[in-house]
């Protein structure tokens, strides 16, 4: 039990066991995301050094410095590790509740519901000379509420006396291939502009951040991750299979309505403010798990990481890169991670 | 299940096939150019080279049959992927074929300005091949071997990686896009019949082995070590399925692009009609993603004439509905 450490509080009514692995691995990602948060913020058409971005967070530097750092990239960054973080622990949660791996956002349709909401919303708010009749600043409340219903949809027909994984996902898988099969027949009866508006919005992209977007998406993440990690006791549960949770007095189906409620509202307002960003939500907890063991309590908070780490990352390539184009963050998760991942998978091939 | 003993399965069957040959004629048959029976038989008897019987012979014909190669050969990959991988959700693009596919040619249309279909076919089914085989390898290292969680992963991983390149490569290079979505897009039209001939070989040999195999297919769905137990040679085993799923799901993308859906769920239609004995399965599965594919084909024609819905729009639509029936009614349901 030496990779253990226990805690005992309050006379044992308290009491935990700390895997120092665990701990170790966290605190690493953390520096890592600390370390690609002030780089990121350094790099871009206007090259400023790291230390001057810390100097700028604590109120130095020149105007101009501030300026390029407060109002351009800190948004847009800080929306970028929000999203990676949700889509990272929306994932996690949907591969240990339904116990499959290949679980993620976009496989239950919730993604997909959000791109069909947003794709009928530029076709018809837009009038004749191709001019939005309502601000563009309702799109993200729109992928939100289509999210939310998709997800109540695919819940509601997967009840049969309660809900079971497999049916959950099965009828997810139906309901996310009927929504792409939609959005792209909006696409193509729409006008052409739309099209390739609709298209960036569903290869994902967090271009246009604003201070306004991020005080709506921190504290929202905030408070569905803490919710999410408070009951990583009863995913660790739930993993083991309907029949062991009843066993040992968990309410299995009440627990899979919360947790998919939560990852649903995580998917939500990621996708609202990003669009539809693959990859992350599917690989980050593997990854996770690869570096840290399936216990909930050690891999939600580490593959949270890993997804804004990612996130974050593809992003910074995708604005200085190829420079001055500008490329979705969407396109370079999967380019920057799924290599990662491979040798990860190498690594730890016999354990 | 719905066909119990193995008398209506028989049955089963045999409706199955007269539906697909149905299906062929129809699809023959209707669409922008009015036809009629009489003059799809005169077509194929004496040809008067009118505009008709040379849309019938050029056009629908080739468009039929390759619906039906690429829908059943997409369904039975999809069969044995899930059973290789032991996942439900898994469908042939695990392999990253449609990826590895997508990759080749976005490459080849780009860097090298190939436009020629048949070359382009050839390129898809290297691209999904090489995809596959990386995939494989990946998914067996290590002391197990190939390991259904190793597999999946690995597959999940490289196809998510090959898309991105594609994606990345599309955004740079904007003109290349145009050309190349016709083909990304995935369609059974305006492929030509040689396309299908040339492949048709490495599908016919899929079909053959994998109705070879099939029923140590069932065996290994127990599990490797009740497979082990029983005597099976559960590596040259996977090593086979994995041939006739490179073979079947790589010669569907090269002859119409990627399409989706068919992989994905037409197993489980078949599952809960013959229930789980791969020697019904298969040939189920096979007839019935012909069938859906040539169904979707042609709703696809008339939903926006005289222009054309890509047939993998069709597809999820006409199948959805029907698969949440399923799913809801119960795969495991007496």
């Amino acid at each position: 039990m030496n990779d253990f450490k226990g805690f005992r509080l309050l006379n044992g009514k308290i009491s935990f066991l700390i895997d120092k692995r665990a701990v170790r691995v966290l605190l690493i990602m953390i520096l890592i995301t600390a370390a690609v948060f002030i780089l990121s913020t350094g790099l871009g058409e206007m090259k400023i050094d790291p230390l001057t971005v810390l100097h700028v967070f604590f109120g130095g530097g020149t105007d101009m410095e501030k300026l390029v750092v407060t109002s351009f990239r800190l948004p847009r960054i800080i929306v970028s590790l929000a999203v990676g973080i949700s889509l990272a622990v929306a994932g996690a949660i949907l591969q240990g509740m339904i116990r499959n791996p290949l679980a993620s956002p976009d496989i239950l349709g919730i993604t997909g519901g959000a791109a069909v909401a947003v794709v009928g919303f530029l076709a018809f708010f837009s009038n004749d000379n191709n001019a939005l009749t309502v601000s563009i600043k309702w799109m993200p409340l729109t992928a939100f509420i289509g999210a939310a219903i998709i997800a109540i949809f695919v819940y509601a027909l997967s009840w049969k006396n309660g809900v079971t994984p497999i049916r959950l996902v099965l009828i997810g898988i139906g309901i996310s291939t009927l929504m792409k099969a939609l959005t792209t027949l909006m696409m193509i009866l729409g006008p052409i502009h739309r099209a390739s508006q609709a298209n960036i919005w569903i290869t994902g992209t967090v271009h246009g951040s604003t201070w306004a977007n991020v005080t709506v998406l921190v504290p929202l993440t905030m408070v569905l991750a803490a919710i999410a990690f408070a009951m990583a006791r009863k995913m660790n549960i739930q993993e083991l299979g309907d029949e062991i949770a009843t066993g040992v007095g968990g309410n299995v189906q009440k627990q899979r309505f919360t947790l998919l409620m939560v990852s649903t509202a995580l998917i939500g307002s990621a996708v609202a403010f990003a669009g539809g960003i693959g990859f992350v939500g599917l690989m980050a907890p593997h990854m996770a798990r690869r570096l840290v063991g399936s216990s909930f309590g050690a891999l939600l908070p580490v593959s949270a990481l890993i997804g804004g780490i990612l996130v974050m990352t593809a992003d910074l390539v995708g604005r200085t890169l190829f420079s001055p184009l500008e490329i979705p963050a969407g396109v370079f998760t999967a380019g920057i991670g799924a290599p990662y991942f491979i040798y990860l998978l190498f690594k730890t091939r016999n354990s | 299940m719905l066909l119990k003993n193995n008398g209506q399965k028989v049955l089963g069957l045999i409706i199955a096939i007269i539906l697909l040959l149905l299906f062929i004629c129809a699809s023959i048959i209707y669409g922008y150019t009015d036809t009629t029976w009489k003059m799809a038989l005169n077509a194929f008897q004496h040809n008067n080279g009118s505009n008709e019987h040379l849309v019938i012979t050029t056009v629908r014909l080739p468009r039929a049959l390759i619906a039906a190669a690429v829908g059943c050969s997409l369904a039975i990959a999809g069969v044995l992927m899930q059973t290789l991988t032991k996942n439900p959700l898994a469908s042939p693009d695990i392999f990253g074929v449609n990826a590895g596919a997508g990759f080749a040619v976005v490459i080849a249309v780009t860097l090298f300005s190939i436009g020629d279909l048949q070359a382009i076919a050839w390129i898809a089914f290297a691209g999904a091949a090489a995809a596959a085989i990386g995939v494989y390898i990946i998914g067996s290292v290590g002391r197990e071997g190939l390991t259904p969680i190793k597999l999946t992963l690995a597959g999940a991983a490289m196809a998510a990686m090959f898309a991105s390149f594609t994606q990345g490569f599309l955004v740079i290079d904007e003109a290349a896009l145009e050309q190349v979505l016709f083909w990304l897009a995935g369609s059974v039209q305006g492929r030509k019949l040689e396309i299908l001939l040339s492949v048709l070989p490495y599908l016919i040999a899929g079909w053959g082995i994998a109705f070879l195999i099939s029923s140590k297919m069932n065996v290994l769905s127990m599990g490797d070590d009740v497979a082990k137990g029983l005597g099976l040679n559960t590596v040259m085993l996977k090593i086979g399925a994995g041939i006739v799923i490179i073979l079947l799901s790589g010669g569907a993308v090269a002859i119409a692009g990627p399409i989706g859906f068919i992989g994905i769920v037409i197993p489980h239609v078949a599952r809960a009609i013959v229930g789980i004995d791969h020697r019904w399965v298969i040939p189920i599965s096979g007839l019935l993603g012909g069938i859906l594919l040539l169904l979707a084909d042609i709703l696809a024609r008339y939903v926006i004439m005289p222009q054309e819905v890509p047939v993998g729009v069709m597809t999820a639509i006409i199948g959805t509905p029907f698969f949440i029936y399923i799913a809801r009614r119960g795969f495991n349901a007496k």
